[in-house]
């Protein structure tokens, strides 16, 4: 059983939900991508979605293509990501990470290649935010001959047909989003939410996770009710771009974690 | 050449492949909106009384069919038939109508009351905003803040038909980045928007539903150089950015294997100077805006920064199905700089009275590299795909015109 699927089981027996985090490696620094991931395990995160940045990521909002942006001028490249990635591991070797981009930048480097280098780094699976099941054949098939997880996503307007397919698919978690949108922070919960989830939910045992416009720990609770974990993302990048020159950097953020790690307890 | 025994009409597959191009690469939240477009697309088809609303709108509003025109004092230049096949003539100015003007039939079919676009140049921004006003559907227009620019006169005909254009700084704010802020407005509001793509680019079925669309010019032209003629073209030359006014006079003829095909990429500043957009001449297989293609991209799997003198060119992608086409060797891609495009367009200008636009001026400029290989018996027709009024400011510049 693979370190995401061990770890979904723990926290089930202990009644407790999901906290996945998102942060883009290389922004602000490469070391600083470790340094913040090492702290976002010590606040609780159960997972971490490791952004490889894209120069076109068409499924985020303003904040983490900035983010993205700013990686890249930083020199990040897959191979180098892969070494932070590594980094990671020495001081982290439980946590389920799960590197997540588009399809270009791996797919150029090469699927079998690449999934060889991640899966020695220390990665546990993939989010391909442009890569749906009837693209991912190949994908999919490299992905399970290295162990690696493949973590497809649904949305509200996916049909009934498409959630037997993704949830078929999918190993490790399946992440829903929950509106239709990009990645970017917003005021509520959508009403509509609770049903999308208990539809995927009636097709499969596999765990839920919910993402795109969830900040707060008020939003994590909520969720938390009825799905097996939350994602939270640009509310992260954000903050650790702002606090960035911060010597408390590392603190604000494990505060900022814990609460929200609070909440799915 | 194995491309003979093909059958065209059969492209893409059910997957929206042509080859290992096409495809579907989008964020799921799509996929639902890409099939219901498909099906709609797939009954208007059937029923002929979308075929004759279209053919009525072709004629009475469009103005098509536009004429084949033998370019009399060019061929003389040239030494060889020269015609034009005149999509500059239509209504807005450019091919561009073609394609607004059936998706928006489509668009009304399937009940959608809100239509986005991107636009490049701007033409394909007119002509979605012209069919929006025409059939009263709100209408919002996504532009690299770049082209709004040096496109500034496509940008007030647009706000003159009532559309809201947005300017799109992210990136370099170009085609590119207009695509990518469209395509994020489309996952937002997709169950009340049609996202109205302008060329032959995207997820399956854009390109397919694209290019049916721009056959049009395709099936005139043929049909009228053989009541002129008497024969089949030696070759037929169009500009390729995305490729729709290429793929929309290239499609009819693919099965006539005598006809040569030629699409004209931009070459910018040189392919050698790395300031170009010439994915098929210089690029590599790569995942963008929705489909696999021929990609400008930089060894990291990135997309590269591009650069053309024409806006509507300017774009790091191109039409799958001018991917396969290269591929299985049916076409043949070629490309102009910035510069000989500026000579084109003069020469089209000074020999017959023509003022194209930098994109189309790309393809007249092709017939300088060319001349080695004509004789008076050959007949060549030039996709003159769009006016040149939006680029005055530009060949102004360019050109110290001032």
């Amino acid at each position: 059983m693979s370190r995401l699927s061990e770890h979904f089981n723990t926290l089930r027996a202990r009644n407790e939900k999901a906290l996945v985090c998102f942060v883009t490696a290389g922004d602000p620094s490469a070391e600083a991508t470790v340094a913040l991931v090492e702290t976002l395990a010590k606040a609780g995160a159960d997972c971490v979605e490791l952004g490889i940045p894209f120069s076109d990521p068409l499924a985020d909002g303003p904040s983490i293509q900035a983010s993205s942006q700013r990686a890249l001028e930083n020199g990040m490249t897959v191979p180098k990501v892969m070494e932070i990635l590594r980094q990671i591991r020495e001081r982290v070797p439980d946590l389920p990470i799960i590197p997540m981009t588009y399809y270009n930048p791996i797919r150029h480097y090469g699927l079998a290649q690449y999934a060889h280098l991640a899966k020695e780094a220390g990665a546990d699976g993939h989010i391909v935010t442009d890569l749906t099941p009837e693209e991912a054949e190949e994908w999919k098939q490299i992905s399970t001959q290295e162990g690696l997880d493949t973590i497809f996503l649904l949305a509200p307007t996916s049909t009934q047909e498409r959630i037997e397919i993704v949830t078929a698919l999918s190993t490790g978690f399946v992440y829903c989003v929950s509106r239709t949108g990009v990645t970017g922070v917003r005021d509520d919960v959508p009403t509509e939410l609770k049903d999308v989830v208990s539809n995927i939910k009636a097709q499969t045992d596999k765990p839920v996770c919910v993402g795109f416009g969830i900040s707060r720990p008020e939003h994590v609770e909520r969720i938390a009710a009825f799905a097996d974990g939350v994602v939270v993302g640009t509310s992260l990048v954000n903050l650790i771009h702002k606090e960035r020159d911060n010597p408390e950097l590392l603190e604000i953020v494990y505060q900022y974690v814990a609460s929200l790690k609070a909440a799915t307890k | 050449m194995t491309i003979a025994n093909t059958e065209y009409a059969a492209l893409p597959d059910a997957r929206g492949r042509f080859g290992v191009y096409g495809g579907r690469f989008v964020p799921e939240t799509l996929i639902p909106a890409l099939d219901e477009l498909t099906q709609a697309y797939a009954a208007a088809q059937k029923d002929p009384a979308f075929q004759q609303e279209l053919d009525a709108h072709l004629q009475d509003y469009v103005g098509r069919a536009t004429p084949l025109y033998f370019a009399e004092r060019l061929s003389e230049e040239y030494g060889a038939k020269i015609y034009l096949k005149r999509e500059d003539l239509c209504h807005t100015g450019a091919h561009k109508i073609n394609n607004a003007l059936g998706q928006i039939l489509l668009a009304k079919r399937m009940g959608k009351p809100r239509i986005i676009a991107e636009t490049g140049a701007g033409q394909h921004g007119v002509a979605t905003a012209t069919v929006c006003a025409r059939f009263g559907i709100e209408c919002e227009v996504y532009m690299g803040e770049e082209d709004t620019h040096r496109q500034a006169l496509n940008v007030a005909r647009m706000k003159l038909l009532g559309a809201k254009v947005i300017p799109v700084t992210s990136g370099t704010a170009t085609l590119k980045d207009a695509t990518n802020e469209a395509i994020r407005d489309w996952v937002t509001n997709v169950r009340n928007t049609h996202y109205i793509i302008g060329s032959v680019v995207g997820p399956h079925p854009y390109p397919m539903i694209v290019r049916d669309f721009q056959s049009v010019i395709g099936r005139e032209a043929r049909a009228q150089i053989l009541q002129k003629e008497n024969r089949l073209p030696d070759a037929v030359i169009a500009c390729v950015g995305g490729g729709s006014n290429a793929m929309g006079i290239f499609h009819p003829f693919l099965h006539d294997t005598t006809v040569n095909l030629i699409g004209v990429e931009a070459a910018g500043e040189g392919l050698d100077s790395g300031k170009h957009c010439a994915p098929l001449t210089a690029g590599a297989m790569g995942v963008l805006h929705g489909s696999a293609s021929y990609l400008m991209q930089d060894t990291d799997g990135q997309v590269a920064i591009t650069h053309s003198i024409s806006a509507g060119l300017d774009y790091p992608g191109v039409g799958p199905e001018h991917a396969w086409m290269k591929d299985a060797g049916r076409a043949k891609y070629v490309s102009v700089t910035d510069s000989e495009a500026l000579e084109g367009l003069q020469k089209l200008a000074h020999r017959e009275g023509i003022i194209c636009a930098l994109e189309t001026a790309h393809a007249v400029a092709y017939l300088e590299k060319m001349r080695p290989q004509l004789t008076p018996n050959t007949i060549l027709i030039i996709n003159c795909s769009g006016r040149g009024d939006k680029d005055m400011s530009t060949v102004v510049r360019s050109l110290e015109l001032a």
